[in-house]
């Protein structure tokens, strides 16, 4: 009796011993997992880097190296030198802040429609513009480019900012989700303290929901940053040109003509290009992720 | 006499709450109009014309069409790349990014830290990313090749090859699944933990609890994705347009690029606008039968929805 009970506490702790080594042996290899996939998504960045701080010889040995030395600052300097990315970057943002007051003016009060108070066609009408999400654009891209060239808005601007201000299916949406998440009460008090809707969006509803307009603000001017067709198909002026058009530009007359350098003043045009998104999403990153988990779940 | 002046005063509230509704969302409802109703209707329009935006546009009835698909060989082409991507390409990158997503749920340090190393190749610019793939893909002196021919191994010529450009860019994709997996993390998140505790005293493996809990209780974000992916997919233009500008050999040729080509190379408005349409319509198809299975598949929870 007495031995059969120590037997079977001698098993029990074998066992224990058994299943606290299988997890042990679990997290090493889940650790595994995550770290060599983490490096296989950071390594074109990382040789990105690597490139851009190589000279000629440095690029082009095989097998490849990592960390040159010695390191060539200066490619920075120089590539974004050579073509006018100050420039770029100023029509960038030429064409992102009108863009960004845009689209959170209007989709604010869009969706504050779509959401605060009830009125006939509310629902319907909501649908529709979701429904519009599904639309390609290919289909509105060229009868839109006759309007804009009728109107003589090649190489300007307007077409990439007006229709900002006319509300985007998007982010009407992740604000109305927003919106509906605040208690009616607070609306019912300042009706009663003698607000009409217009008061009580912009005193009640707006503040409370900045983190979600913060979302709109940030992802527009994201967009407007890394719009790419936008810019090709209205903007041929290499004067107007925004930072996608420009990089772009810079590598189709680098890898046509031959010249040294190519490759290491193109990787370090692109860190660049790169780098004041990543800082923006550094500091916004909370707000970010969630921004998209929103629509993502509740949709 | 008393309801009659009761009725009409909650009529006319009820008026002017309308009004007041249409007030609100008149910038949506102007954009609507103007950017999308009449440009929809334009290109419809604009397919039954022979068009190049300098002469007049000409009525060709359903010639355009006719094209496209009776002698137009490298429109075949172009759907048969476009199908591809949809069939293989969609599935691919939504699989990472769940299993990214299932990965990053597990208890674990540097959560946050691995999360944003996932995350950031969907928000670098594309016209970045497409520069660093070109180098790291680059046949002679990419990383990947240099370091084959480096063990005396032959390159891989992932972009210049018909066979290999196509997973090339599958590849890419599956890179920049940041947002479909921050969206199926958030889903994974918010399974409740009582599901699997209640199938762990039940016995259910890993493998179990993954198929019976975790897939059923995310499936309306997948659902999500999937859609999403889909109509992303249909027009995908920037990565190929940068990386093979359709070559090689119309290998990567896809329904994005070749509408941008005959619109804005070979000034075919007409023509690209009857592709367009066709577009449209197999996208709508799609959702829609995406949508119709989906009540077989996708479970919300147990709330009528």
């Amino acid at each position: 009796m007495m031995a059969t009970e120590a037997a079977r506490m001698r098993a029990q702790r074998g066992d224990r011993r058994g299943v606290l080594l299988r997890r042990a042996a679990g997290r090493v290899v889940l650790y595994l997992i995550v770290f060599v996939l983490g490096l296989i998504f950071l390594l074109p960045f990382l040789w990105m880097l690597s490139t851009s701080l190589k000279n000629d010889a440095q690029t082009y040995v095989v097998p490849p190296i990592w960390i040159p030395n010695p390191m060539r600052f200066s490619n920075y300097l120089e590539a974004l030198t050579t073509y006018p990315f100050g420039l770029y970057a100023t029509n960038t943002l030429k064409i992102a802040i009108p863009s960004v007051v845009g689209t959170v003016i209007s989709c604010a009060v869009v969706a504050y429609g779509f959401s605060r108070f009830r009125w006939r066609l509310r629902d319907p009408l909501f649908y529709i513009c979701l429904a519009t999400m599904m639309i390609p654009y290919q289909v509105v891209m060229i009868p839109l480019f006759i309007i804009f060239r009728n109107l003589n808005w090649i190489n300007k601007f307007w077409p990439l900012i007006v229709p900002a201000f006319f509300g985007s299916p998007y982010f009407i949406f992740l604000l109305r989700q927003f919106f509906m998440t605040i208690p009616q009460d607070l609306s019912d008090a300042a009706k009663i303290d003698g607000c009409n809707e217009l008061r009580t969006m912009w005193s009640v509803i707006l503040p409370l929901a900045k983190p979600a307009l913060a979302v709109v603000a940030l992802f527009t001017v994201m967009g407007a940053w890394n719009d790419f067709m936008g810019p090709l198909i209205y903007i041929n002026d290499p004067k107007m040109f925004p930072i996608a058009l420009g990089l772009q530009n810079m590598r189709q007359t680098f890898t046509s003509v031959k010249r040294t350098l190519v490759w290491p003043y193109l990787m370090a045009a692109s860190s660049a290009t790169i780098a004041p998104i990543l800082v923006l999403f550094f500091f916004t990153q909370r707000t970010f992720i969630e921004g998209i988990a929103i629509t993502g779940i509740k949709g | 006499m008393a309801t009659a002046v009761a009725r009409r005063s909650a009529a006319r509230k009820e008026l002017s709450a309308d009004l007041k509704g249409m007030l609100f969302v008149s910038p949506w409802i102007l954009g609507f109009v103007g950017f999308t109703v009449y440009p929809i209707a334009a290109s419809l329009y604009y397919s039954f014309m022979r068009y190049d935006v300098i002469r007049k546009p000409a009525y060709i009835g359903l010639e355009n069409y006719i094209t496209l698909f009776t002698r137009d060989e490298r429109f075949r082409v172009v759907m048969g790349n476009t199908l591809y991507i949809v069939i293989f390409g969609v599935p691919l990158g939504l699989v990472t990014a769940f299993l990214l997503a299932e990965l990053l749920n597990q208890n674990m340090r540097f959560r946050p830290l691995f999360r944003t190393i996932f995350f950031i190749p969907s928000i670098v610019p594309v016209v970045a990313s497409a520069m660093v793939w070109l180098w790291v893909y680059n046949t002679q002196h990419g990383v990947i090749n240099s370091i084959l021919i480096g063990m005396g191994m032959r390159a891989i010529p992932f972009l210049s090859s018909p066979v290999l450009a196509k997973p090339s860019l599958i590849l890419i994709r599956c890179w920049a699944q940041g947002g479909a997996m921050v969206i199926f993390l958030a889903a994974l998140q918010d399974v409740p933990r009582s599901l699997y505790d209640a199938a762990l005293v039940d016995g259910a493996g890993a493998l179990a609890r993954f198929r019976h809990i975790t897939i059923p209780m995310t499936t309306p974000a997948i659902l999500f994705v999937l859609i999403t992916d889909l109509i992303d997919a249909f027009q995908q233009f920037t990565f190929p347009y940068l990386l093979t500008g359709g070559g090689p050999v119309d290998s990567t040729e896809f329904y994005g690029i070749y509408l941008y080509h005959n619109a804005f190379q070979f000034f075919k408005m007409g023509y690209a606008s009857a592709m367009a349409w066709i577009l449209f319509i197999v996208i709508v198809v799609f959702t829609v039968l995406v949508f119709r299975t989906s009540a077989r598949w996708v479970y919300y929870g147990g709330a009528t929805e």
